[in-house]
């Protein structure tokens, strides 16, 4: 996206280095991340400005152009990796100095399927986004989302499926959600890449989401309308 | 009928004739093995037009592509086959081949029909861990597998792609040496335990005998 041969981070003005690191993000250059993350504290930024103007701002550009098919799943991938490790830098720092806490989720490849490529991006822009998020990983039978989400006190159960195979489990898990009597107390977003919004309709989860981005706006809409109904109540 | 290169099947397909009563939409990726099963049965009334089978790395354009193709051949034949399983739609190439009033063939991709639906299913969990090649896949494993997944310019990329993966199956069309040794280096670069099973054409000779009564 841009030539990096002749920038030195360090003497950027912010107003040029936050631009830079949406392009260094975009081009998956993990130690000019790490770099950049560590000027702008030592400039007196706050950890969280950091992480949401700087990364999380760069990975929804990475986000868009995914969608509208200018980047493909290895660039993602680069990218990602970039982001997780500026937030490693930040992670400690955030919890030292609080950030806004929007709310839990759980969430989980669903059982028979190994597949974690989708829902470790939704995993990493839920935190960027300022989630708490429990990965319970890969093949998750329904026990594994039920007592996380209890043991967890999660408001929300994401579950990812790449097969055509194994994405009716999460009917399955829905269901017996429904069955215990705790389907309402939790927001259910599905994404994968075969489901579509069709689907998570006819299972009975609360949204279907294309990719991380639009799962991190969903879980804030779903959010806010829950603390609304709580107020209201 | 000649047979098409794969690149040619890869980026185009492959025309229909025009000639014959039942006309089979198919995926490129399995234009070799429909021709064998039509040579090998007499099935002269049957035409085969492939779409191009790098539609498998985009499965949300299949249903619109086979769509267009069926509309587009509807008025010229009695029967209409469409020769893709799920593939990757979700339901969605099932609902829209019902809306057509076309049949399809079982099953959610071509590994499980090569292997018999019912017998893929039953392995379904001892093999969750394990990554498919058929013979199409093993000769176009980079066009197909690795440069899709950015593996030729970041190989550093492989383990995250592919760490959850334990073997690669070759799940073999046909007895061919060269396709083993491609099919043995190709889990080698995966970093993947290798087997190749014997399918033969597996369901797709039964949905096809059908599809020619």
């Amino acid at each position: 996206m841009s030539d990096e041969d002749d920038i030195v981070l360090s003497e950027l003005p912010d107003e040029e280095l936050v631009p830079q690191i949406h392009d260094d993000l975009y081009d998956g250059l993990k130690e000019e991340i790490e770099e950049a993350v560590h000027i702008l504290l030592g400039r007196g930024w706050a950890p969280y400005d950091i992480l949401t103007k700087a990364l999380v701002e760069g990975m929804r550009i990475v986000g868009i152009d995914f969608r509208d098919g200018i980047l493909f799943v290895p660039e993602v991938l680069l990218a990602a990796n970039a982001m997780k490790a500026g937030m490693a830098i930040l992670k400690p720092l955030l919890i030292e100095t609080g950030a806004p806490r929007l709310g839990k989720m759980v969430i989980g490849t669903v059982k028979g399927d190994i597949h974690d490529i989708g829902k470790n991006l939704v995993s990493m822009m839920m935190e960027g986004a300022g989630f708490e998020v429990v990965d319970l990983g890969i093949n998750n039978p329904v026990e594994n989302y039920l007592d996380a989400v209890e043991k967890e006190g999660a408001d929300i159960l994401g579950m990812s499926a790449l097969l055509t195979t194994t994405m009716p489990y999460m009917k399955v898990v829905i269901d017996t959600m429904i069955e215990k009597g705790m389907r309402e107390e939790y927001i259910v977003l599905v994404g994968g890449a075969p489901l579509n919004e069709e689907f998570g309709k006819a299972i009975g989860a609360d949204a279907y989401c294309r990719d991380a981005a639009v799962a991190v706006e969903t879980a804030k809409d779903f959010m806010a309308r829950k603390h609304n109904t709580v107020a209201a109540g | 009928m000649g047979l098409p290169g794969d690149i040619e099947l890869t980026e185009h397909g492959l025309q229909a004739t025009g000639r014959g009563k039942v006309l089979l939409i198919a995926c490129g990726a399995l234009a070799r093995e429909i021709l064998a099963l039509k040579e090998l049965n007499g099935w002269d009334h049957m035409d085969l037009q492939c779409l191009p089978a790098k539609l498998h790395l985009y499965p949300d354009q299949i249903p619109d592509a086979v769509e267009k193709a069926v509309l587009k051949a509807n008025a010229g034949y009695e029967t209409i086959f469409v020769v893709y399983a799920d593939c990757g739609t979700g339901g969605l190439l099932q609902s829209r081949c019902a809306d057509l009033g076309v049949e399809m063939i079982a099953g959610p991709h071509c590994y499980s029909f090569f292997d018999g639906n019912a017998a893929f299913e039953s392995r379904a969990e001892a093999e969750m861990t394990s990554f498919y090649l058929t013979d199409f896949l093993v000769r176009q494993f980079d066009a197909f597998v690795w440069k899709p997944m950015g593996l030729d310019r970041h190989p550093d990329l492989r383990d995250m792609l592919f760490g959850n993966y334990t073997d690669l199956i070759y799940l073999a069309q046909t007895d061919d040496a060269d396709l083993n040794r491609a099919a043995i280096s190709a889990s080698e670069r995966l970093g993947l335990r290798y087997s190749r099973r014997f399918t033969g054409y597996g369901d797709l000779a039964d949905a096809l005998a059908t599809a020619a009564r």
